[in-house]
């Protein structure tokens, strides 16, 4: 606390304060009395200097506040508040004692509608890229249908890339995927993406590529909004399969991408064929080949024969099929002998002539016959009844 | 390694224009067998490629003066 003002101490000219020594007494009063607080006021007059330092007026129906944010300060905010804007700056009131002018330093700056400061940097990067046509749908380029190298933009150690790993593993694994990591948030992390993305134009037989990350906060996320990478992705010379964050982010990268895809996951399926659909329409074409030969001739069964050890997986299981068709069928045979009835330990009695005896009446006593088991014959004879 | 680098794509365009072509009714049957030969081994060499195949997955860094690097990377 200074000393308290004395209304007499300069009652006199010849006790007359300078000017420093009012502004200076001024300042720490307010800064004393005041100290730090929130306040809630419409911008005006908002301009940016080439140092970084923003100066402004916040204003209601009666009052004006002179503000200023430091470049320091306000460099992690997504933009620039516009005039008309409504918002609540916290700060430190003070006298700015060159000009004698009382004001508040900002040091945090909040938007009071939804999406705020965020709504407004994505609007102006958006509009800055519609205008130079990067949003065009008709620059949507198609993707490869069997890619073999992926260029894959995103964090060394993200889940996102373990995902796209996985995902292209199982479906693809023709795909050689060629990582380039970058940080996905936070300083650097624009400058890295972009640095990245610049880089697929330099790797040989690029296909397409992927270029994301999990989800996050906005904040998380805002280098995918940042117009400098999306520019960056508009540049890569290959397709660009987008996928930041979760399904309902929609950022700039995805917005200039070729695809976008709600998921790294789902960006990995995108960018895929999947090799099970590609196997079937390989049989799906064996199987033609080799009915389209049957239909030239007859002869073309011998020769089927002859490379039967190079028939193709439809003609295989066909010939499989077949083959346990024909086992089946044998089997049946085979049951219905009647020598594997004699294997069950039955016999056949057959008189001299071979006629089979069936009935006891057949059997007079003495009668020789002969007994058919199931390795021989054997010589026997009835005793009696 | 060119070689290896399949092309799926032209694979199955040309394997299409052999099954058409064996299906029309103007080939003779030296030619169906040839086209048949020719299939046959293709899709052999295809499903091959397929069934060896095994992701591979590199990383690619920059140095300093701009000159890039691909190695293996741990999983």
């Amino acid at each position: 606390m200074g000393e308290p003002i004395d209304l007499f101490a300069a009652a006199s000219p010849e006790g007359a304060w300078t000017v420093a020594e009012v502004t200076k007494r001024a300042r720490a009063t307010v800064e004393q009395g005041l100290g730090a607080l929130w306040v809630r006021g419409e911008v005006t007059n908002f301009k940016a200097y080439g140092s970084g330092h923003w100066y402004f007026t916040l204003r209601d129906a009666t009052a004006q506040l002179r503000c200023v944010m430091w470049a320091r300060d306000n460099r992690r905010l997504p933009a620039a508040p516009t005039d008309g804007l409504q918002i609540f700056v916290f700060g430190k009131a003070t006298v700015w004692e060159e000009r004698g002018e009382f004001r508040l330093t900002a040091l945090q700056l909040l938007a009071s509608d939804a999406g705020g400061l965020w709504q407004i940097a994505f609007e102006k990067a958006k509009a800055a890229l519609t205008k130079d046509g990067l949003l065009d749908p008709a620059r949507k380029r198609a993707l490869p249908l069997y890619p073999r190298r992926i260029a894959v933009v995103t964090s060394r150690d993200g889940a996102a890339l373990r995902d796209i790993i996985a995902v292209t593993a199982r479906r693809w694994p023709i795909a050689e995927l060629l990582v380039l990591p970058t940080k996905v948030q936070g300083d650097g992390a624009e400058d890295e993406l972009c640095a990245a993305l610049a880089l697929i134009a330099r790797l040989p037989d690029i296909d397409c590529a992927i270029v994301g990350r999990g989800g996050g906060s906005k904040e998380d996320l805002w280098a995918f909004n940042s117009e400098r990478v999306a520019r960056a992705v508009a540049a890569v010379p290959v397709p660009v399969i987008s996928a930041v964050g979760h399904e309902t982010d929609v950022t700039l990268c995805d917005l200039v991408a070729d695809l976008r895809a709600p998921t790294p996951s789902a960006a990995a399926e995108a960018a895929t064929p999947d090799q099970a659909e590609l196997l079937g329409r390989l049989g799906h074409l064996g199987a033609r080949l080799g009915r389209g030969l049957a239909l030239r001739t007859e002869r073309t069964v011998e020769r089927l024969a002859r490379t039967g050890d190079r028939l193709v997986a439809g003609m295989e299981l066909r010939l499989e099929r077949g083959g346990h068709r024909l086992a089946a069928v044998g089997g049946r045979l085979d049951a219905l002998s009647p020598l594997k009835v004699l294997d069950r330990g039955y016999a056949v009695a057959r008189d001299e002539s071979g006629s089979v005896l069936r009935r006891v009446a057949q059997f007079t006593p003495g009668l020789a016959f002969r007994l058919r088991v199931a390795d021989g014959d054997v010589a026997a004879r009835a005793e009696g009844r | 390694m060119k070689a290896e680098r399949a092309n799926f794509a032209a694979e199955l365009e040309r394997l299409e224009e052999i099954v058409r072509r064996l299906e029309s009714p103007d080939v003779d049957l030296d030619q169906a067998l040839k086209l048949f030969e020719e299939g046959v081994e293709r899709l052999r060499a295809a499903r091959q490629r397929l069934a060896a195949a095994e992701a591979k997955v590199k990383q690619v860094l920059a140095d300093e003066a701009g000159t890039l690097r691909v190695d293996d990377l741990d999983r």
